[in-house]
């Protein structure tokens, strides 16, 4: 080691140690204000909370595989309450299933799509110093995890978790065991903390883009969080509202969703009556519609980025997209009874809102026409990134073909409250949301650790995931076409229409206990790379968007010089310059460098 | 590291941050009671029967509440005016005059309840009362959270006046702006509940 170097070396570890003696552990890494922490802490927590979703899943797989046999493996650690014996009491089921769509939707998939992402990629990719407020930023954080452990907590109380469906209708939900209670209190930190959230993603956009950053030069990614976060500010207050009526019909035995006449256990309940059961239906499917958006907006914008950098041209129409998501965004705050076709609302209404959801098919499929012309002409890059956002491209496509026949009224009658509704649904967000999310991940983690995730671990997983998450969801189409419910403890043994469908319930739960082994590479290829990926400096794949201007990973602060913007998101190929990147942060007449291979 | 726009205004946008996140929260607020209002329309609406408001509750007690509210907001209005004048010692005593109206306010409001409660009147008891119940309380929490805030630009906030007196009046603006909504809200709760 020469001299100079000896000196740097002792200098550099120097500035390492004094950054460590400004803030402390704790403030680096736990109680951080860093945008960049705080992201990587929402998708670290994000992505646990969706193993143990999955994890409830798998057990309640065992179940409708193999009813009421002993649980291998876990069956003794359940207890008594949960499964005498190892064998799966239907009441547990009931708490798997309610608990397993709470968190993986609202602890699970939208942390890590809007937390994650959103907190981690936006700052960077308009430029910014940090989030608008970081202060704030960290209370979300932390108002999110109280919400994820009260949540957890649930399942240790007299009579377990909340058991009434992630959608907690009334009545049902009101007269269940305390598990709803707590449902319901975690659900208050849990808005608290996305409204904390989204007002900071607005202000941020709005208010520190860099100079020359206009709207119509904003990476499409960006668009997405956009509207996303708006979604969010507006649809969440009346679960809100609703949450704390249901709190109160709970607690102080108010009846806003109880009607009156009820009898539970052959006896007439004690209360004032006179409230709406389909009240609490609307407040809750006001927000959780557009939480459907929340979902999948972001993972385009995942896409879009993605494609773009690996087609190696500009993603087609960016103009059309921005508007689609913006009209999206509107229209899916009209849609939301269309979940509701069956509670006998009436047809007036049932008309209103199929048409709403007609029109609202539109954008989505504009979107992902978008997306396909986009590949035309491309001299695709078939990087681990790429293979999952063009899987998303076809599950999103079955997602939502899937989709038409329950926006209408009448073929809804037939396929209401059957297999095909989780089918479909899954189809839009576990082979599409997650597949782009994963895909976000392998893109996104050369700019958080400065190392590239090994591609033959991830193309592992690619393969094994892509493959065996379509044996999950596409029969679950067919079972639903037959007529099978959705909530049978036992996968519905014993009615006649179901007899020919049961025996995917074998091939379903052998599909996702595959999927869980093809999640094991990535599990490795996450913490292994962490430490012994490539190292890669600030624009490992030649891409033009901002954040990869900074450095890899990015200093608290982010840019070592302001950044200034000058020209689109999206500048590959350009006629007449050498290189086929032109970055956004590039005045005229300087050169992209292409990194090293 | 600094963030840009708490001070001044951005040029292109004419906000400054907090100006714009408080009308982003104020929005989510408004359909957090929109939510609410909504419930109190449809549970009416298809009630066999619904009380008078004023043959329950005490109208000129919730008269008197909403004079105290809006003569908060005036010296709310008075105690920004007095930021902009550079009087601190006139904004001390308004923002004193506002906090301790507010809580005259919960104070005149406990009192409701204690007399409510005290006569077996719960909010189990009907749907009006439970809606009764959970309106005004929301409202009193956030009665409660201004009162919170205002008390500490009052106390230890008001150091921030000495090192840096333009982002003082931009908190004092947004805690405004809170409080002026705060009080809409009562003057919506006040008939749809006492008079209607």
């Amino acid at each position: 080691m020469t001299t100079t170097e000896q000196a740097a070396h002792a200098e550099h570890g120097h500035e390492h140690a004094h950054a460590h003696e400004d803030l402390g552990f704790l403030q680096t890494y736990v109680f951080s204000v860093d945008h960049k922490v705080i992201g990587i802490q929402y998708a670290v927590t994000g992505l646990l909370f969706l193993l143990f979703g999955f994890g409830l899943m798998m057990v309640m797989r065992w179940q409708l595989a193999y009813p009421f046999q002993p649980i291998p493996i876990i069956g003794g650690l359940l207890g008594d309450t949960r499964a005498p014996g190892g064998i799966m009491l239907p009441e547990f089921y009931n708490q798997l299933g309610a608990m397993h769509g709470t968190i993986m939707v609202f602890l699970g998939v939208v942390p890590l799509a809007v937390g994650g992402f959103g907190n981690f990629v936006l700052p960077l990719q308009i430029g910014a110093p940090d989030m608008a407020f970081p202060k704030l930023n960290m209370a979300s954080y932390w108002s999110f995890f109280l919400g994820g452990v009260v949540m957890l907590a649930s399942f240790v109380v007299p009579g377990g978790a909340a058991n009434s469906g992630w959608t907690s209708y009334a009545p049902l939900s009101v007269i269940a065991t305390t598990g709803q209670t707590m449902w319901l209190v975690g659900m208050i930190f849990l808005i608290t903390s996305s409204l904390l959230g989204s007002v900071n993603f607005i202000v941020t956009t709005v208010q520190l883009r860099a100079p020359g950053l206009s709207f119509f030069r904003l990476p499409f990614f960006v668009w997405a969080q956009l509207v996303t976060s708006f979604l969010l500010l507006l649809a969440f207050p009346p679960l809100e509202a609703a949450g704390v009526l249901q709190l109160m019909d709970r607690v102080a035995g108010t009846s806003f969703f109880m009607p009156s006449g009820l009898v539970v256990g052959d006896a007439a309940l004690e209360i004032s009556g006179g409230g709406s059961p389909l009240l609490w239906q609307h407040l809750f499917w006001f927000l959780a519609h557009p939480e459907v958006y929340v979902l999948i907006l972001p993972a385009m914008g995942i896409v879009g980025e993605i494609l773009a950098n690996n087609t190696r041209k500009p993603i087609w129409g960016y103009r059309v997209l921005v508007a689609s998501v913006i009209f999206l965004g509107f229209m899916s705050f009209v849609v939301w009874a269309h979940h509701m076709f069956m509670t006998g609302m009436g047809t007036t209404m049932s008309s209103f809102f199929q048409t709403t959801t007609m029109i609202i098919s539109i954008p989505s499929v504009v979107i992902l026409s978008a997306f396909l012309l986009s590949l035309y002409g491309g001299s695709i890059r078939y990087t681990v990134p790429m293979l999952f956002a063009l899987a998303f491209l076809p599950m999103f496509a079955i997602g939502g073909l899937t989709g038409l026949p329950l926006g209408l009224a009448a073929p809804d009658i037939h396929l209401h409250d059957t297999y095909y509704v989780i089918g479909h649904f899954h189809y839009v967000v576990a082979p599409g949301t997650v597949l782009a999310l994963l895909g976000g991940i392998y893109y996104w983690f050369p700019k958080a650790t400065g190392r590239k995730m090994n591609d033959l671990l991830g193309r592992i997983h690619f393969w094994g995931s892509f493959v065996t998450i379509n044996i999950v969801f596409f029969p679950m189409l067919i079972q639903g076409l037959s007529g099978m419910n959705r909530r049978m403890a036992d996968g519905g043994l014993e009615y006649t229409m179901n007899q020919d469908v049961l025996v995917w319930n074998t091939v379903i739960s052998w599909g996702a206990w595959g999927l869980a082994l093809f999640q094991l590479p990535f599990i490795f290829n996450f913490f292994w790379s962490i430490k012994k990926g490539e190292e890669v400096g600030a624009n490992p794949w030649n891409a033009t968007t901002l954040e990869w201007s900074a450095p890899s990973p990015p200093p608290h602060g982010n840019f070592t010089t302001p950044p200034s913007v000058h020209r689109g998101p999206y500048e590959y190929n350009v006629p007449g310059v050498e290189a086929d990147f032109v970055m956004q942060a590039e005045a005229d007449g300087s050169q992209a460098e292409p990194a090293k291979a | 590291m600094e963030i840009p726009y708490v001070v001044d205004e951005r040029a292109d946008t004419g906000l400054t941050n907090v100006k714009l996140g408080i009308w982003l929260f104020l929005a989510s607020e408004v359909m957090l009671f929109g939510g609410l209002f909504s419930t109190y329309i449809l549970l009416r609406i298809n009630a066999i029967e619904w009380p008078f408001g004023a043959d329950i509750l005490s109208v000129p007690i919730g008269a008197f509440n909403t004079v105290v509210l809006i003569l908060s907001s005036v010296t709310m209005v008075l105690c920004y005016a007095a930021l902009k004048l550079d009087d601190f010692s006139g904004y001390k005593r308004y923002m004193g005059m506002t906090v301790g109206l507010a809580v005259l306010f919960l104070v005149v409001k406990s009192y409701e309840y204690y007399d409510k409660f005290s006569h077996g009147d719960v909010p189990a008891v009907s749907t009006y009362l439970a809606i009764y119940f959970t309106l005004t309380g929301l409202h009193a929490l956030h009665i409660v959270g201004g009162v919170i805030v205002n008390g500490y630009f009052l106390g230890p906030g008001s150091k921030l006046w000495h090192a840096n007196r333009q982002q003082f009046i931009n908190r004092i603006e947004a805690a405004g702006l809170y409080w002026h909504f705060v009080d809409l809200v009562w003057i919506f709760l006040f008939p749809v509940l006492y008079l209607l």
